[in-house]
């Protein structure tokens, strides 16, 4: 028999429609999963199961009226990164761990007001800075494809929730993989929007340059419903992007022969895993049956991503964390013995140990006599990636490769090693430092663990990117797939 | 010892009469409760984001085309980062490497006459901080943020001042025109206009620069000018008695009139500039720039070499009179009621009016005679209704009550003699009356002539027309 | 590029970051090892690159009106904060 939980978050919006079941109802049956599921998987912060009913009932009213677009009374989860007016919003930190927001984020705003029921905020890397999901001052989040494994960062609460059914489709923010990485190891489709395609406004700021929220889902198809709620331009983010969001559910089935695919020649280096390369090519094959064309690509400026990253990202979060000062909100030490004490214990018992390395790596390379050796010169070679990605999209309409090196780790192999752990996104860091929009879809197990694979398109192309990644999925079944023990 | 020539630099910070702060909504008035004017944005609370108020940007370009500066089509914002509780983000959006404003000049007049250009050599658009109380809450500060991201232009000069009165000359020239071109109140009280100088001396003839001091936040003239005044002369005696300049910052105590160490136990500054990412480069294009050209108004230069070559003003008179925009409006309201007249006008703007206003200790603008008042008593002297003398006391009664000059004259009966044979009788009577000095002055002695002048005054209330008088006593008088 | 203790003491205190005495070799270790692979950059050709800040290029600043919209929320915004008397923030003492 089908439960509400099968289905994915486009057939759910057409069941509400149809009055096959009230908002009440599936809001109810997804809060009974989180409260016996959660316990295990730590994939939620708060769970906000009363404003869930009401705001569920508020959306059965407007089913009865026939009012509002596709998306009401669906229930979604919220990264712990987006502001929510009257909610805790922790970011995933002990610094944030007494915050309640007096303001919605822009992405909460306008998906409540397309009708969208939040269930709760999901867990997350602390302040997004994490691979593995370890770094939360919340504790690990286990991947419900096998609990002794990470379900990938920062959005591993977002992406475990929806992986084990708890809930239809998430909200996540990507920086350096955050959306992408956890989808591929969790067996989600993670979309990363462009770059300003999606207000950053209410949301936690890591790296400003960098940061994009988007979904983590089971289907493009999805993804296309809760991106077009969503997406568009905001007067109060400088850096949003005022040009018109298109119908992004309408372009799903444009047929993919002639596609051009640049199969990106750097991520099938000696760090992918044999396995892994295997899927991936054989979901290059599937396209190719579909009628597509491989085309080899090489971005030589690409292996230099990941340093560069390390160098841009750590810069603009020492800056965008000094707010976190225990004077206005958040944590403030015991008994400060002067103004320096407060500071430096508010902030040192207040941030985690990955946020305090970031912040500390990037207050050295802005600091006097370091600027240009480092930040300047990272700044260059970013418009040296850009510029790769710029010329490969001269040949070719997408470029695809793998998004992880591996499937899903087990929890605390690299904690220790952050050099290790900041490979881990090898892959998918290049499109956030280029501002690139990019889908990662599951093409496969290895194992019991899912394996994902990259779409990685131009600036504004979330279409195009959502119609191949729905092409792919209607020939397979991957992202049908549901872990043992949350059928 | 008289070997040392004194190096000053000046950054002004002006406060841009904006109704909103520069990256969000709430508004700049001074004066409110505590953090009631401080939003999300101004609170830097997690999530927000800066977004530039393009009138702070008119501003900051309209004082650049005031100064012959370079007004650059691409400015970028910056990050200045430390941390200090009245800094609400642990970071001041600035700029740093690309400015709104560079290169301009500005020319004061020194105080023998002679004029000197100095350069300036950036302004740039920046926010304000809040404030830090430190009045006793157990032992603790309380930090209101009311004036955090309050627009700021900082104004940097070069360092080409000579001596404080030479800094004081340029802050108020300076002052002057911020408040000419309407963007900002320049009140120094309220903070709103305020500068850092930076001091260092260095021998006569030396072509390095001696070690600078920078004095922070002085908010009035007299501040800075006795401020330099005591750091030139501590430095000076530092220097003589062998010791060495430290760089650094210090803070002046007008109290006890000296300039102090900021000693502060943390780090040297590392304030880690980079470009704001939050904010995009802000691109200015030739239509911007020409449509803020055009709000321009009449500089004050140019309003003072007009008043000399059009009105025959003195150009010291010239220079008082358009100290002020207000100044100068009020005295052309006065010049275009009474037609003319612009010297007779200039001197009772700058004395009676002037005097009464600093009396009052209230603005030109908050005058209880307004120019058409003004004008209508000129009106009265102009055409001999009045003499000088007797103006002066309806002035002093218009200051006190509403009436129009012609009300208070007529009232009075202050109307001037200018009637021949009535002036003559009051003569006949004054002759006859003191037949003692009438002798007198017919025998030589001149000097009387002024007691006769006296007595006919006296005897009309001071009501005749003082030419008629003097000319029909010299007639009777000789016999 | 390999950091003494005494360097991460002072990026530490630039930070406001207060280290234990058993994290800092951690620190030592973990920002030396960051900061050596980061060279990698040194090897890039980027001599006439111009920097880039911003992943969209040709995008330019956005001017808002000056209008004044916000009304005092200060009740609520304060409700978070640690420590308020008579609407100010309260911190240990400032000394300048």
């Amino acid at each position: 028999m089908t439960e509400l939980h099968h289905h994915t978050l486009a057939e759910l919006a057409a069941g509400l429609r149809a009055r096959r079941f009230s908002s009440v109802e599936l809001v109810t049956h997804f809060l009974a999963r989180i409260e016996r599921s959660n316990p295990e998987l730590n994939a939620f912060i708060t769970v906000t199961a009363e404003e869930a009913l009401r705001a569920a009932e508020a959306a059965d009213k407007r089913l009865a009226a026939g009012e509002g677009g596709p998306l009401v009374g669906v229930p979604i989860a919220h990264k712990d990164i987006f502001c929510t007016d009257g909610v805790l919003t922790t970011c995933g930190s002990r610094m944030l761990s007494n915050f309640v927001s007096p303001y919605d984020a822009t992405v909460v705003e306008r998906l409540a007001r397309a009708g969208v029921v939040t269930l709760g905020k999901a867990n997350m890397d602390e302040f997004a800075m994490g691979s593995s999901n370890e770094t939360s001052w919340y504790g690990p989040v286990k991947n419900p494809w096998d609990p002794k494994k990470v379900p990938g960062g920062s959005s591993g609460g977002s992406a475990a929730a929806v992986a084990a059914r708890l809930a239809p489709a998430a909200t996540g923010t990507d920086t350096g993989g955050s959306i992408l990485q956890p989808a591929a190891l969790t067996g989600l489709t993670g979309l990363k929007p462009t770059y300003g395609r999606v207000s950053r406004y209410g949301m936690i700021a890591f790296a400003s340059s960098l940061d994009q929220a988007g979904t983590l889902t089971y289907t493009a198809e999805d993804a296309a419903l809760l991106l077009g709620a969503m997406a568009g331009f905001d007067e109060r983010d400088s850096t949003s992007v005022d040009t018109p969001v298109p119908d992004y559910a309408a372009a799903l089935d444009q047929p993919l022969a002639g596609l051009k695919i640049g199969v990106l020649k750097e991520f099938f280096d000696k760090g992918l895993e044999e396995s892994s390369a295997t899927l991936v090519r054989e979901a290059l094959a599937q396209y190719e049956r579909l009628g597509a064309t491989l085309i080899e690509v090489s971005l030589p400026s690409l292996p230099l991503s990941v340093p560069t990253y390390y160098v841009v990202a750590p810069a603009e979060c020492s800056s965008n964390l000094s707010r976190f000062d225990g004077v206005r909100f958040g944590y403030r030490c015991e008994n400060p013995a002067d103004l320096l004490d407060m500071y430096t214990r508010s902030r040192g018992e207040g941030f985690g140990a990955e946020v305090k390395r970031r912040i500390m790596t990037g207050t050295y390379v802005l600091s006097a006599g370091y600027y240009d050796a480092y930040y300047l010169k990272a700044q260059k070679v970013r418009r040296l990636i850009a510029d790769d990605f710029v010329r490969a999209f001269a040949r070719v309409d997408v470029l695809m490769g793998p998004t992880s090196p591996t499937p899903a780790f087990d929890i605390g192999a690299k904690v220790d090693d952050p050099i290790t752990m900041y490979l881990n996104d090898i892959y998918t860091i290049g499109a956030n430092l280029a501002g690139l929009p990019a889908v990662s879809i599951p093409c496969g197990f290895v194992g019991q663990l899912p394996v994902g694979l990259q779409i990685i398109g131009p600036h504004f192309a979330e279409a195009k990117l959502l119609n191949v990644a729905h092409g792919y999925q209607r020939e397979t079944d991957w992202h049908k797939r549901i872990p043992r023990g949350y059928e | 010892m008289s070997s040392w020539e004194t190096v000053i630099g000046l950054e002004i910070h002006a406060q841009l009469a904006t109704k909103s702060k520069i990256f969000s909504s709430s508004a700049t008035a001074y004066g409110a409760p505590p953090n009631a004017q401080a939003n999300l944005v101004d609170l830097g609370y997690p999530g927000v984001l800066p977004v530039l108020n393009r009138e702070a940007v008119r501003m900051a370009v309209k004082f650049g085309l005031a100064v012959d500066a370079t007004i650059s089509r691409r400015s970028v914002f910056a990050r200045k980062n430390y941390f200090y509780p009245d800094l609400p983000k642990g970071y001041q959006i600035s700029q740093y490497e690309k400015p709104i404003v560079e290169k301009g000049r500005l020319e004061i007049v020194l105080e023998d006459g002679s004029r000197k250009t100095i350069g300036i050599t950036r302004a740039h658009l920046e926010e304000d901080a809040g404030k830090s109380l430190h009045e006793d809450f157990q032992g603790l500060s309380g930090i209101d943020l009311n004036r955090a991201g309050t627009p700021l232009l900082e104004i940097v000069s070069e360092p080409d001042m000579r001596s404080a009165k030479e800094a004081v000359a340029y802050m108020k020239k300076i002052h002057t025109l911020v408040r000419y071109l309407e963007i900002c109140d320049g009140n120094m009280q309220e903070g709103s206009f305020r500068c850092d100088a930076n001091v260092s001396v260095r021998p006569a003839g030396q072509e390095k620069f001696g070690t600078r001091c920078e004095i922070k936040n002085l908010n009035s003239f007299r501040f800075i000018e006795r401020a330099i005044n005591y750091e030139v002369a501590r430095q000076i005696d530092v220097l003589e008695s062998g010791g060495t300049i430290r760089q650094e910052t210090r803070l002046y105590d007008p109290d006890k009139g000296e300039t102090r160490s900021l000693r502060s136990k943390e780090e040297a500054n590392d304030y880690r500039y980079f470009p704001d990412p939050d904010l995009l480069p802000v691109a200015l294009d030739d239509e911007f720039i020409e449509s803020v050209r055009g709000t321009l108004p009449e500089l004050p230069d140019e309003k003072a070499a007009r008043y000399v070559e059009k009105f025959g003003l003195s150009d010291y008179d010239a220079g008082v009179l358009t100290a002020s925009r207000e100044m100068g409006d009020y005295y052309e309201a006065v010049v275009a009621k009474l037609g003319g007249h612009e010297k007779l006008a200039a001197n009772w703007v700058m004395g009676e009016l002037s005097a009464a206003l600093n009396k009052e200790g209230v603005e030109i603008t908050a005058s209880r005679i307004d120019p058409t008042r003004l004008a209508g008593l000129l009106a009265r002297i102009v055409d001999e209704t009045i003499s000088g003398k007797i103006a002066k006391d309806v002035f002093e009664q218009m200051w006190s009550d509403d009436k129009d000059a012609d009300a208070i004259i007529e009232a009075k009966g202050l109307k001037q003699i200018t009637d021949t044979s009535a002036i003559e009788k009051v003569v006949d009577d004054v002759m006859a009356a003191n037949p003692k000095q009438l002798a007198e002055y017919r025998s030589g002695k001149d000097k009387l002539f002024g007691f006769f002048v006296g007595q006919v005054m006296k005897a009309t209330g001071g009501k005749a027309n003082p030419a008629q008088v003097n000319e029909i006593l010299k007639k009777r008088l000789t016999g | 590029m390999s950091l003494t203790r005494q360097d991460v003491e002072n990026i530490a205190l630039l930070a406001r970051l207060s280290i234990s005495e058993a994290e800092l070799p951690v620190y030592v270790d973990s920002l030396s090892k960051i900061l050596s692979f980061v060279e990698q950059l040194n090897g890039a050709d980027t001599g006439h690159v111009e920097p880039m800040a911003h992943p969209l290029a040709d995008q330019v600043q956005r001017l808002r009106d000056d209008v004044v919209l916000e009304e005092d929320r200060r009740e609520k915004y304060q409700r978070n904060a640690p420590r308020v008397e008579a609407g100010l923030y309260l911190v240990p003492k400032v000394i300048e």
